[in-house]
């Protein structure tokens, strides 16, 4: 497996500077990224998974540092990399989509232009990029290659747009490509071409994929692992199967619990209270003060990561051999029997 | 269910784009034609640029009908507009938008931007305005303390909620929600729902809820409106839909839904719609059509007696 590791982030700290003092935004985040794999992150709004992608990307905000940790790609420390470096791997070699599509585009430049750029930064000639282009924007679904090439971003749809920086994103060729909600602002049939998309290419090129989303059903579609994130860390992480039918973490379960399925009646079970404040981030377990079954020792100590498979770990005291017995909630509990109900039509 | 609150009767609005010869117009609501109930929600779905945002800024007058008739409680408010309507409109309807950063002004303080409907609304008196904006905020569950802050001190979910307290302040009979929790995460998500389902009880609210997570819409609505290009292509219960979508771009669409379930989402099989390959109107035209239970779909002749065959 080992061999197979592309991308290697251990320990990585991150905070920034504020008028109101130092925002802990990244407390200590360790995951691999194998060729070919998709790896989803998930959590809480605010929790750090875009700071962790800007930290891979080389392109935090300059109040921010990193105060710890090493993000090793093909021999080199990309936490320690100049802007020189940076500048070669960012769109080459680790491609990047992101949340808020407007942001990524150049709205004065017609949309052929912003492909064909990139595409000829990488030695295309002029007819040769017009044409990838051309194929690009077909690949990602937009209606009217032609006419689009020449138009602007403000003249189409949200989803529209996202489609075209993919289509920006695609054009460089990544080796590693990092979604950061990609498809939120995205109708479901729209959203499938686009996940069919990123997985073709994801096979045919090897391409390693490290997706963010608040949508666990594209999680479930595409993520061969999981990882989990609250307030900073990774609290839970494990293959897909591990993390939605036997997840161990209290915010894993909440998380879960919290977000309605076709068959979700009744009151949604919101997590209460409000996430910690990252200026001075809770001693102990950072959920705790949101959590049901928060022991004691949450309060107080930073709770260790437990292994309980090869690929299967988590950060939370209920798992120490001494902790109370405790069960996921019997919501929770029922769901996954449903899941596996579900599934049996398929065998 | 049966008092209707809004109609909305053959509207279109179309944008015009470039000109003289490279002028092209785009129909981007087209003809469309639905109810909604007192008290209930209607959602509005369907891919990405069909038209849902257009269909709700026509219907509060942010754009202009090119054509058709929008009535609210038997009023119409589709007409030229006059103070009056403006003030009718802005006491009755109010809208909800999916960007909670960028609808709301950054220099303003939360109580500016909440109470500013009541400005509007006549409400001079700053101390009244005050306590009003307070019982909003407890409403949606912010304090007092945040009346004095800026939107920027605030998390997505939080503001998403100031953004209900500033449509819901003026105590509208009904809210357009564009996208009102596409960019929250799951757990704020949740809170924002629960929120929007405790108004529509204590205040009877009636809600145009636009948004493409079909689980949510599912979950939230009691009928949906299915777009597809302009075109309102189906109308049911939303049981009804779920359980036996009729137009094939509604297959399309629930076919494509990822539930959160990594031992099904491997065989997902998603149906493909192809408007060419899977209708043939060349000679029959399509028009919406009653297939009763309040279940309606735009189709022809022909598909109209197949849909009626299989429903039985
Ligand atoms: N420029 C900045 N200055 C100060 N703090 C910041 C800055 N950017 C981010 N933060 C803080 O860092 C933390 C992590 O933010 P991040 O954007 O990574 O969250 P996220 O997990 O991506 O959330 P979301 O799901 O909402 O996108 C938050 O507490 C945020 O307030
Ligand atoms: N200001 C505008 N100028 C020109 N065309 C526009 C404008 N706004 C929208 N359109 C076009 O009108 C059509 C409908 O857009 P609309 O924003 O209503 O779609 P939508 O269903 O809300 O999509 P999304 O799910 O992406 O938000 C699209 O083809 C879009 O490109
Ligand atoms: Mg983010
Ligand atoms: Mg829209």
């Amino acid at each position: 497996m080992a061999n197979d590791t592309i991308l290697s982030v251990n320990d990585l700290r991150i905070s920034f500077r504020t008028v109101n003092g130092i925002v802990q935004a990244v407390r200590g985040v360790s995951f691999d990224l194998h060729r070919g794999e998709t790896v989803a992150i998930v959590g809480e709004s605010g929790s750090g998974k875009s700071v962790t992608m800007k930290a891979l990307m080389g392109i935090l905000p300059p109040n921010a540092f990193i105060e710890e940790g090493s993000i090793l790609y093909n021999g080199m420390d990309l936490a320690r990399a100049d802007e020189k470096t940076m500048h070669q791997i960012r769109g080459k070699r680790i491609g990047l989509i992101f949340q808020d599509p407007l942001s990524a585009l150049n709205p004065i430049m017609r949309v052929g232009r912003q492909i064909t750029e990139v595409l000829r930064k990488r030695g295309l000639n002029k007819a040769e990029a017009r044409a990838r282009a051309l194929e690009l924007i077909k690949a990602v679904g937009i209606p009217n290659p032609e006419r689009s090439f020449s138009a602007y971003p403000f003249q189409f749809s949200g989803g529209m747009r996202q489609r075209i920086v993919i289509a920006i994103a695609l054009a460089g060729d990544p080796e590693i490509l990092i979604c950061d909600e990609p498809t939120t602002a995205l109708d479901v049939t729209v959203q499938a071409k686009i996940l069919d998309l990123i997985n073709q290419i994801r096979e045919e090129r090897g391409l390693s994929v490290i997706f963010i989303t608040h949508d666990l059903g594209v999680v479930a579609n595409m993520a061969d692992r999981v990882n989990v994130m609250y307030a900073g860390k990774i609290v839970e992480a494990g293959t897909s199967e591990e993390i939605f039918l036997r997840p161990v973490h209290p915010y894993t379960w909440a998380l879960l619990e919290s977000m309605p399925d076709l068959q979700t009646r009744g009151r949604l079970q919101a997590i209460p209270g409000a996430p910690p404040n990252m200026l001075a981030p809770p001693q102990g377990d950072a959920f705790a003060p949101r959590s049901r079954y928060a022991l004691k020792i949450d309060y107080e100590k930073e709770p260790p990561t437990f292994k309980l498979s090869p690929t299967h770990t988590a950060a939370t005291w209920l798992l120490h051999p001494m902790a109370p017995k405790m069960e996921m909630p019997a919501s929770l509990k029922e769901r996954i029997a449903r899941m596996r109900k579900e599934a049996e039509k398929y065998v | 269910m049966s008092d209707v609150l809004l109609h909305v009767e053959h509207l279109s609005h179309s944008f015009v784009n470039g000109h003289g010869s490279r002028k092209q117009v785009i129909k981007a609501v087209d003809d469309v034609s639905f109810d909604v109930h007192a008290a209930e929600t209607f959602g509005l779905v369907g891919e990405s640029g069909c038209g849902k945002t257009t269909t709700g800024r026509t219907i509060i007058r942010l754009y202009e009908p090119s054509a058709g008739k929008v009535t609210f409680d038997g009023r119409e408010i589709s007409g030229p507009m006059t103070r009056d309507l403006r003030k009718y409109l802005s006491n009755n309807l109010a809208m909800i938008f999916q960007d909670p950063i960028e609808s709301l002004n950054p220099r303003m303080t939360i109580e500016e931007i909440v109470g500013e409907g009541l400005k509007l609304r006549g409400v001079t008196n700053k101390s009244e305005r005050h306590v009003q904006v307070v019982e909003m905020l407890h409403r949606v569950g912010l304090t007092e303390e945040h009346a004095s802050r800026y939107p920027h001190e605030f998390s997505g979910g939080q503001r998403q909620r100031i953004g209900i307290a500033r449509a819901m302040i003026v105590h509208p009979r009904m809210i357009i929600a564009d996208e009102p929790v596409s960019a929250l995460d799951v757990s704020i998500q949740a809170q924002v729902i629960n929120l929007l389902n405790d108004l529509k009880q204590e205040m009877g609210l009636t809600i145009l809820f636009i948004a493409h997570n079909l689980s949510v819409v599912k979950y939230f609505s009691d009928r949906i409106g299915v777009m597809y290009y302009g075109k309102l292509v189906e109308v049911a219960n939303s049981d009804d839909l779920y359980l036996h979508p009729m137009h094939p771009y509604t297959r399309a669409l629930l076919s494509a839904i990822p539930e959160p379930n990594p031992l099904t989402e491997r065989h997902r099989v998603r149906i493909d719609y192809d408007p060419e390959r899977d209708h043939d109107y060349s000679k029959e035209k399509p028009e919406m059509r009653d297939l009763g239970n309040g279940h309606s779909l735009y189709c022809s002749e022909t598909e109209y007696e197949k849909a009626l065959k299989e429903l039985d």
